[in-house]
């Protein structure tokens, strides 16, 4: 192949480039105006930015979606990695394939059903719309995220090492908490921080089955953005785009903690 | 030992999971589907659903979803394909990727402000002369904006297909005599065909069904499967038309999957 890129090339890249990022460094920009339009920049203000930090409605918001990304993120971390056990154990090849097409339905499903659908099963069950129904829904599309990080970890680990355990004579509540969880731990980081990213970006699930009561950040941006333009919105998207940084700057960390890792099982 | 039956109790809270949300909710939209505005068991719905209104709605949907798909598919292509060849080309794409991460509403809401009335866009279309223009509620915009939030995603798959292409496939083919263009019809672009379709599948599906998109961008002009769901369930509350409407968006997921085929072979 050659490796050389010609200057037009470059140009598309770039034009690729800048057209991802124009409008997010526009939000961001214009969120330091000191009018109230975003096509007209007065001069250099942090007015919003206040305005975002006394908003306590806002603040309660925020907090709620932090807490129902974390309690989702959490309990579906535990049922997924018992899920990817209970995959990686099936005895029959069939058993295994239909647990795990199972399993992707809820990822392949577009949003749109996977809320209509709660909806129904939420109503029918007499379960009132507001916090538990959020979380319950946060929990439930998160699980197969969570099955699907842990699973390769499982794969990859060597049926010997079991064997030797209980040669060893380990029971089998050692061979789980001593060699089978260290060896998977990385798929389980992965699996949380997926399932809490899921959890915080969700808008569609959760508007569906949010009440009147309860909101989380999401659903409330969709509802200021349908009333239009305001630089509120701005400064809190900016705040936003810092933590999705920080976020990507996790997720590297963790994918580069995992290739090592993997490298080395298999040099054994 | 412990006998058979405790050690598979930790297999509970995944099985009840399977059951109460994924096998348990599909079969309630099936159930309502079959259920008029005030409760009676009828088949009116998917009559409903076959008259001119609906298949009219169907089709535009579709065509959207096509055109949209498309589009990012022209995009990406070249844009993944340049994307292998740059040095740090795992920098590049991560790059590519943080854009993804960024909640699907906030790049929505900055495309009203630069595709309103007084926005970026049509300064620019003044300053050369055109003049301002109706951008924002139109379904160029629709288009234009989930092209825009797609494409991260197309690119993606394709990338790594691209990537895992042996280069000494290329090399042979230029030693045999190979154009350019013969390479990339004949080696490049069959070899990352699983590529395309996997990005094809996570374009075209959720193009199908996102409806905030069509709620804050186009206005009343585009109305896809997934707004005239959610239109049904939350705003005019017949559940039973928005699950038949449901049921045939299953189904069509159903079809695109099997025709993207599986991207994994067994496991």
């Amino acid at each position: 192949m050659d490796k050389k890129i010609t200057p037009l090339s470059k140009f598309f890249l770039a034009v690729i480039f800048f057209i991802l990022y124009a409008p997010i460094f526009f939000l961001v920009i214009f969120s330091f105006n000191s009018g109230d339009t975003m096509y007209n920049f007065k001069g250099f203000s942090l007015e919003w930015y206040r305005e975002l930090f006394q908003d306590t409605r806002l603040l309660i918001i925020v907090l709620n979606t932090v807490v129902v990304a974390f309690l989702s993120a959490l309990f579906s971390t535990i049922i997924g990695v018992l899920g990817a056990l209970a995959i990686h154990n099936a005895k029959k090849r069939q058993t295994k394939n239909t647990l795990l097409s199972l399993n992707n339905v809820l990822i392949v499903s577009p949003d749109v059903i996977i809320g209509a659908s709660f909806l129904i099963l939420f109503t029918m069950a007499g379960i009132k719309l507001g916090f538990y129904s959020v979380l319950l829904s946060h929990i439930a599309f998160s699980i197969p995220i969570v099955v699907l990080m842990v699973l390769p970890k499982l794969m990859e680990m060597s049926p010997t090492l079991i064997d030797a355990a209980r040669d060893l004579g380990a029971s089998s509540w050692n061979v789980m908490t001593k060699v089978i969880i260290p060896f998977i731990t990385p798929g389980i980081f992965a699996g949380f921080f997926m399932a809490l990213t899921y959890s915080l970006d969700d808008f569609a699930v959760t508007f569906f089955v949010t009440g009147n009561g309860f909101s989380t950040l999401s659903v409330e941006i969709y509802s200021l953005a349908r009333r239009g333009i305001s630089l509120n919105i701005n400064a809190l998207s900016a705040l936003l785009f810092l933590f999705t940084l920080l976020l990507v700057v996790i997720y590297y960390f963790i994918t580069q903690r995992n290739k090592p890792s993997g490298m080395g099982v298999r040099k054994r | 030992m412990e006998n058979k039956l405790t050690r598979s109790l930790y297999r509970i809270p995944y099985l009840l999971w399977i059951l109460l949300f994924v096998i348990v909710p599909i079969l309630l939209v099936l159930y309502y589907s079959f259920f008029d505005i005030e409760g009676n068991f009828s088949f009116i719905n998917y009559q409903k659903f076959f008259t001119p209104v609906y298949l009219k709605m169907t089709i535009s949907s579709f065509w959207y979803a096509f055109l949209i798909t498309a589009i990012s598919l022209l995009i990406s292509y070249p844009t993944a394909y340049l994307l292998t060849k740059t040095r740090h080309k795992q920098l590049w794409l991560l790059l590519i990727i943080v854009p993804s991460w960024i909640n699907l509403l906030l790049k929505a809401y900055a495309f009203i402000g630069i595709f309103g009335t007084y926005g970026a866009a049509n300064s620019f279309l003044k300053m050369i002369g055109i003049g301002s223009r109706q951008i924002l509620f139109t379904d160029f915009s629709f288009v234009f904006v989930s092209v825009y939030i797609f494409i991260p995603f197309m690119i993606l798959p394709i990338f790594n297909a691209l990537d895992e292409l042996n280069p000494t496939l290329l090399d042979a083919a230029s030693d045999l005599g190979a154009s350019k263009w013969t390479t990339f019809r004949r080696i490049i672009f069959p070899l990352t065909i699983d590529g395309v379709k996997s990005g094809c599948q996570v374009v075209f599906i959720p193009a199908l069904s996102l409806f905030m998109l069509t709620r804050l961008i186009a206005g009343n002009r585009v109305i896809t499967l997934g707004t005239s769901i959610e239109q049904h369930f939350l705003v005019t509350q017949d559940w039973g038309m928005g699950s038949t409407i449901a049921v045939f968006l299953i189904i069509i997921m159903v079809l695109i999957m099997l025709v993207t085929g599986t991207r994994k072979r067994g496991v």
